[in-house]
């Protein structure tokens, strides 16, 4: 199970890329994994702020449909254009193409409180 | 968790297992969209050995078939399958069945796995009637038997490979009990749940490894691949078959799902409801079950409501997908009186949206 060094984790399965104070969301290998086939993303909170877990949109697979949650309070300021066509780029690439959204981060500290990926790793073999 | 006697060769395939009518079954290999398009193009093999087969025999056999089911049983020939349903007494239905004629005195009633305990519960108490004495002529033989479905537009030139009894061209809903890579006794059925061609083959318990690994080697150059129960719901649901639970249950009647056709009104049958559901049909029904295909960008799912320009409720969805062939969201809903005709504009209530979708006849996906 591929869990990249450079990324922090949620329990819910999200990761987030943090690059000055903006910061890269996605769904983890080990969750597209469990989730199969990814078909439909909804995400219609571009330019909302919202609250750390505030859900953001919802992924759907064949046969599930998921709420998908911000990890840390912030802007979204792009969702993925590639998600509405292409939404099976989730499933090949999680953690580069298959990104969902771009957000402005709103309290860095809270950054803090996500999961490494030594900690990620233990809970998904847990 | 019982497991089927192909359990080992999943978990070597890395299929996905989940528990499924007290059975660890495979959901999915490849994924579920590779495997339906395989199925559809190729195709696939799946286990369902999860099925309840129940044996009905001696001379009041078919009386009593003809009793606890809709269709008319004594239609049938040996060597012919038929789709029917236990009407459950009060106009809804305890489940729906294949019923095969193997002899004059034997037949072979084959269930939903989830089902498997009410309706044996429910077979053992109408048989009282009958006189039919239970594990004699009246046998779950479900544990001993083992089930693949090989489906798809190429599967039965593959399995031709492995008997020398003629197969390809076999009747639809026709089957024959013969020797088949290099076992006895295999019931070779021509049927389906995947609208795709192909058969199901019925074996004991002990043949199964033998069995799996003669048909994928048949199968090899034809693009065979194992599929899971994920692509036997969305392949069923393209066709717009119906599954016990989320389209039919005990509170559906076999008129409003449309399963007349399989509901005789014959002098020469009686059976359980049978009034009742005359009634309904010369009546109608105020509701009815029918396929639908989104327009707007959306994926229905069960539960969810149907409504019309108003917003007002005219229906509940029971199943729905994304459909990998068509790529759009489609399913099946319960739509009342005024709604139900082909091409309406119906109306899915998906989370905080209101979509628009088209009432359709069945099948959904016409490929």
């Amino acid at each position: 199970m591929n869990v990249p060094e450079n990324l922090k984790y949620t329990k819910d399965h999200e990761w987030l890329r943090l690059e000055g104070d903006e910061a890269y969301i996605g769904i983890t290998d080990y969750a597209q994994g469990e989730l199969g086939d990814v078909v439909f993303v909804e995400i219609e909170t571009e330019s909302e702020v919202l609250d750390k877990e505030e859900v953001f949109g919802t992924i759907e697979a064949v046969k599930t449909v998921s709420d998908l949650m911000i990890p840390v309070s912030g802007e979204v300021l792009e969702v993925n254009p590639l998600l509405e066509d292409t939404p099976e780029i989730i499933n090949k690439d999680p953690y580069g193409e298959g990104w969902l959204i771009k957000i402005k981060v709103q309290d860095s500290s809270e950054i803090d409180t996500l999961l490494d990926h030594s900690q990620y790793q233990k809970m998904i073999e847990a | 968790m019982k497991n089927t006697p192909f359990a080992e060769i999943h978990k070597g395939l890395g299929a996905r297992m989940v528990p499924f009518a007290g059975y660890l079954m495979p959901v999915e290999y490849s994924g579920i969209i590779d495997e339906h398009v395989n199925v559809r193009e190729n195709m696939g093999v799946f286990d369902v050995s999860h099925m309840g087969e129940i044996w009905v025999k001696g001379p009041k056999a078919l009386d009593y078939i003809q009793y606890i089911t809709s269709n008319d049983a004594s239609v049938l020939t040996i060597g012919k399958v038929q789709y029917s349903c236990f009407p459950n007494g009060k106009g809804g239905i305890v489940d729906d069945l294949l019923v095969y004629k193997i002899d004059d005195e034997i037949y072979l009633l084959v269930v939903n796995a989830a089902n498997l305990e009410k309706d044996w519960n429910w077979l053992v108490e109408q048989s009282k009637d009958f006189g039919l004495i239970v594990d004699k002529e009246l046998i779950n033989a479900s544990e001993e038997i083992a089930q693949l479905a090989i489906q798809g537009p190429k599967a039965l030139e593959a399995m031709q490979k492995l008997t020398s009894e003629k197969v390809t061209g076999m009747e639809f809903y026709s089957f024959r009990v013969i020797e088949f890579a290099g076992i006895k006794d295999v019931i070779f059925s021509i049927t389906g749940y995947t609208g795709a061609g192909g058969c199901e083959i019925y074996i004991q318990n002990n043949d199964a490894g033998k069995m799996w690994n003669a048909v994928f080697e048949a199968g090899e150059e034809f693009g065979v691949k194992p599929a899971g129960l994920g692509t036997r719901d969305t392949l069923r649901l393209e066709m717009g078959y119906c599954l016990y639970g989320n389209d039919i249950n005990d509170n559906t009647s076999p008129i409003e799902a449309g399963l007349g056709w399989i509901t005789k009104f014959n002098e020469n049958k009686n059976f359980i409801d049978k009034e009742y559901l005359l009634r309904q049909k010369m009546e109608g029904v105020s509701k009815r079950l029918k396929g639908f295909v989104m327009i707007d960008r959306g994926i229905p799912r069960q539960h969810y409501e149907v409504v019309n320009t108003n917003g007002e409720i005219i229906g509940e969805v029971t199943s729905g997908t994304m459909s990998p062939m068509m790529k759009k969201g489609i399913g099946m809903a319960y739509l009342n009186k005024g709604y139900w005709n082909e091409g309406t504009e119906i109306f899915i209530r998906i989370r905080n949206k209101i979509l628009k979708a088209e009432v359709v006849k069945f099948p959904i996906f016409k490929g």
